[in-house]
């Protein structure tokens, strides 16, 4: 097991926090430089897919895993970003334009829809969030003159400043490029009093107060910067898939980003990429089991929603902490080898104590 | 330097139709160790919820320096210079020890979002000050041993001293301290006097506290005031207080009960 | 005329509303914690009463008293099996479990060849039957009333009778106050918890399957029937989350509401109106008509 030795405060500030993180970390970057010559087309697609819906993941991880804030409506400010990059590109505006436009009025959305929570906690909060989904899913669908309505509308393919993506890794790039900003910049707000005023809300909002700690700016601040990251995820969405419709932003799409969260590990910026990973890998490892099954249960056209629904119930059972968790009691496992025991992550028996007050 | 820090004047607070606090007026001088005393539901938590803004009262008003505290959101309390520690602990449970002291540093953090996103030099530096204010309160507390560690799996004694270093972080005037010996053993209870001694004379805060722990008021407090059901019974210096009948009958039990509980002089 | 047909309509949705709504709430109560399953429990006991129906043939009343009753057993099933094991963790966790149920339940009612995927009637003995009141000899201008429509609002009625004596007047409604306050307390007083919180969960069940019965006749018995139950989450908190007379007025009011503005409002209204209702009252008065001031004590 590792020992870190600390010297002096720096050392404790840094993100690499030992040689090992710096190895295994480039040799991830590395990889996903050179995945373009790697692995398919097809992968490659996937792969894509995979760091958008990191992007939404971290902001999401961000506001319901740090700050504590659940949002049942997400896909809303998912949908805000891809449908203003639709209509900015389409109107001829360059990518990384249109791209901050979305993200603008994608945290404009997110503050508005952070109102109630200003107000609201809890389950009331969760029901605030899955309204305003609901809402924004029928704007999508009513006006037709910007969204296109049901109809759908296309989008284009990447364009500035005389340069085109119009290869699937030139493609790949521009997301790559664009994650790892967003990670590290959320990695860099969790790591200095803006990202420990989010966790002290998420808490106890009391004591986060008597720290000086404004309630209902850090709050906004979380949901604009989520509802932000979200919208940029719409936007590359956007012109990944090359045609928005308003039912690709519905109460689903809202419950998978949940779902990805969940199980990706609450509370860690690797858990959202994680999650991604499932929300993508799932469906392709449905497909490829499909066939091996009877007719019966592998033609069937619940099977998707029974595993994903069985796979939250068991992850919520029996892996609270998620991907990220089980991979930490592994990896734990095999640096304390032959020592790990099972009670070192251990949760406490907690009985159920009301916070309500009558 | 002005000769009172905090004062209550005519304060009251209804809860429906319950007088939580009944009238209640103190000084609190600079430097000074100000205790609160009395029977459990004597008002004297509602007071330090009055003061930290988490009620508003129905009458009456509290000046700190000047500055009257009922026109002031919570959160403003804390860069004021007003902290406080809570009954039943109100930690952040998912966090290490230093991040809850750290967390007790924000009111001196000034970074904005944009060059916290790109951690510039600047928010590095702001960090490492940080990170050294803190450790200072470390060993002022000697909290080494549980730096690193998650609050949740800590022990009720840390908890209550990890309470109280985070509320020092802020670096207040006026420390708030709700029943700081609670559920501690003698040896913790001991050290804890002399904490509250060393907070006085060597960083020179002003402590405001509710205790029940007679020996504790006797050992550390300058003045004591005495509650019953939201109403001042006595207030003085701790030897008048205890000697009180009022308080005695309310409070204390018998005169001779008291005798035992005096500071050795 | 029109108000009156487009209010009674909007009242027996309401009732719906209120049902699944009822289920929330109940449960809430009772340990705190929010389910996301009920529209799909409803789903369940719509199907559970066509299979009582069509497949084992009984006759209406014993196919009702069974699916209700089966639906009862497997709410119980359900809290022993999934539920307990996680309670004490954070809501949110709670809740997506209950989300994860509900996925579960639809896909696995989906798989079911043929039948799955079908939209079905359910043959209650009142289908199709209306009252005509008032109008001329030739029935112009007369108010119809659809007695399917009467049907849930009468059930309505009397569950809400039946539902308020046993809590009023039996130890039950007091030991799940408790044991949703302080559920080691609850314990130490003797209080069952862990059976109290199965009885809850089946009475939950019980009220989603009577909701998917009364429903199932205006809406078809189909797969995903459930997502009616999202709209009862509105009408619990405009009720205040916690109170069980608030959880019938909250859906009565949604349902209303919903009526009223599919009629003179715009395209696209009816489906939202719900949800701008609870965000009104949300910002008016956040703990809803009945609701109880949250707050911690420290």
């Amino acid at each position: 097991m590792r020992f870190i030795f600390k010297t002096d405060y720096g050392q404790d500030i840094k993100l690499a926090k030992h040689g090992g993180h710096v190895f295994w970390y480039s040799l991830l970057c590395a990889a996903l430089v050179l995945a373009p010559w790697l692995v398919s087309e097809y992968l490659l697609a996937q792969l894509t897919f995979i760091l958008i819906y990191g992007i939404v993941g971290v902001g999401l991880m961000l506001l319901a895993g740090f700050t504590g804030q659940f949002s049942i409506g997400h896909a809303a400010f998912f949908g805000v970003g891809a449908y203003t990059q639709a209509v900015l590109t389409g109107m001829g505006w360059p990518f990384p334009l249109a791209l901050a436009a979305g993200a603008a009025l994608s945290a404009t959305v997110g503050v508005v829809v952070g109102l109630p929570a200003l107000r609201v906690k809890g389950i009331y909060l969760g029901i605030a969030t899955l309204s305003f989904g609901f809402i924004v899913e029928e704007v999508f669908a009513r006006w037709e003159s910007v969204t296109g309505g049901n109809a759908g509308k296309t989008v284009g393919q990447i364009k500035m400043f005389g340069w085109t993506a119009d290869t699937g890794a030139s493609f790949y790039f521009v997301c790559l490029v664009i994650t790892v900003l967003a990670t590290l910049a959320v990695v860099n707000l969790l790591r200095s009093h803006t990202g420990r005023a989010f966790v002290a809300i998420r808490d106890s909002e009391i004591s986060a107060q008597s720290m000086g700690i404004h309630l209902a700016y850090y709050k906004t601040m979380s949901f604009a910067i989520s509802a932000a990251l979200a919208g940029i995820g719409g936007a590359l969405y956007a012109h990944q898939i090359r045609f928005l419709s308003p039912d690709q932003f519905n109460i689903i799409q809202s419950i998978d980003l949940l779902l990805m969260v969940v199980i990706g590990g609450l509370g860690s910026i690797h858990g959202a990429f994680l999650g991604a990973i499932f929300l993508i890998g799932l469906p392709q490892a449905i497909s490829a089991v499909k066939d091996f099954l009877p007719d019966a249960i592998g033609q069937a056209p619940g099977l998707k929603a029974v595993i994903y629904g069985a796979v939250l119930i068991a992850f919520v059972l029996f892996e609270p902490l998620g991907l990220y968790g089980r991979w930490l009691k592994i990896r734990t496992w095999f640096q304390l080898f032959p020592f790990y025991r099972k009670g070192l992550f251990k949760r406490q028996k907690s009985f159920q104590k009301s916070d309500r007050l009558k | 330097m002005s000769e009172v820090l905090l004062s209550a004047k005519n304060l009251s607070v209804r809860f429906g139709g319950v007088l939580a606090v009944n009238n209640v007026s103190f000084d609190v001088k600079p430097g000074e160790v100000f205790t609160l005393i009395g029977p459990n539901g004597a008002g004297k938590t509602t007071v330090f919820n009055l003061i930290s803004r988490i009620y508003t009262p129905t009458t009456g008003s509290i000046d700190y320096l000047g500055v009257p505290l009922t026109e002031q959101p919570p959160h403003k309390i804390a860069s004021l210079g007003i902290a406080r520690t809570f009954q039943n602990i109100e930690l952040f449970e998912h966090a290490t020890v230093l991040h809850n002291l750290l967390i007790g540093r924000h009111t001196h953090a000034s970074s904005g979002l944009f060059s916290e996103m790109f951690f510039t030099p600047k928010v590095r530096k702001a960090e490492i000050e940080a990170r050294e204010k803190a450790e200072k309160v470390i060993d002022f507390l000697d909290l080494q041993h549980h730096r690193d560690s998650m609050v949740a799996g800590l022990p009720y004694g840390v908890r209550k001293v990890v309470e109280m270093a985070r509320a020092l972080c802020t670096e207040p005037k006026l420390l708030l301290l709700d029943e700081p010996s609670s559920g501690l053993n003698v040896e913790e209870t001991d050290d804890m006097a002399f904490w509250i001694q060393d907070i006085k004379h060597e960083l020179g805060i002003t402590v405001l506290m509710v205790e029940h722990d007679m020996s504790l008021v006797s050992k550390v407090s300058d003045r004591v005031l005495a509650m019953n059901q939201g109403e001042v019974l006595a207030m003085g210096t701790p030897r008048e207080v205890q000697s009180d009948p009022g308080v005695i009958e309310a409070y204390l039990g018998s005169v001779d009960d008291v005798s035992s509980l005096r500071r050795s002089a | 005329m029109q108000v009156f047909q487009l209010l009674i309509s909007g009242i027996s949705q309401g009732c719906i509303y209120g049902l699944i709504a009822l289920g929330f709430v109940l449960i809430y109560k009772a340990t705190e914690t929010v389910s996301f399953a009920q529209g799909e429990l409803m789903m369940l006991g719509a199907f559970g009463g066509l299979a009582c129906m069509t497949f084992l043939g009984f006759p209406f009343w014993l196919a009702v008293i069974s699916a209700i009753g089966a639906m009862a057993v497997f709410g119980v099933l359900l809290e022993r099996v999934v539920i307990r094991p996680i309670l004490g963790q954070p809501a949110f966790s709670i809740v997506m479990l209950t989300i994860g149920i509900g996925y579960v339940a639809r896909g696995l009612i989906t798989m079911i060849p043929n039948i799955g995927t079908e939209t079905h009637t359910l043959p209650v003995p009142y289908k199709d039957m209306i009252w005509k009141l008032g109008g001329d000899a030739n029935g112009i201008g007369a108010l119809v009333i659809n007695i399917e429509q009467v049907v849930v609002i009468a059930s309505t009625a009397m569950l809400c009778v039946l539902l308020f004596a046993m809590f009023r007047y039996s130890k039950l409604g007091i030991a799940m106050q408790a044991s949703s306050q302080n559920q080691l307390a609850a314990y130490y007083m003797g209080i069952p918890v862990k059976r109290l919180n199965g009885l809850v969960w089946g009475l939950a069940a019980a009220v989603a399957a009577i909701a998917g019965l009364l429903l199932a006749p205006i809406t078809f018995v189909h797969a995903n029937m459930g997502f009616i139950g999202l709209k009862a989450f509105p009408a619990a908190v405009v009720g205040g989350f916690g109170s069980l007379p608030g959880a019938i007025v909250g859906g009565l009011i949604i349902g209303i509401v919903e009526s009223l503005s599919g009629f003179y409002l715009p395209d696209g209204f009816k489906d939202t109106a719900a949800y701008i209702v609870v965000l009104v009252m949300l910002m008016v008065k956040p703990n809803g008509l009945f609701g109880e001031k949250l707050r911690k004590k420290v």
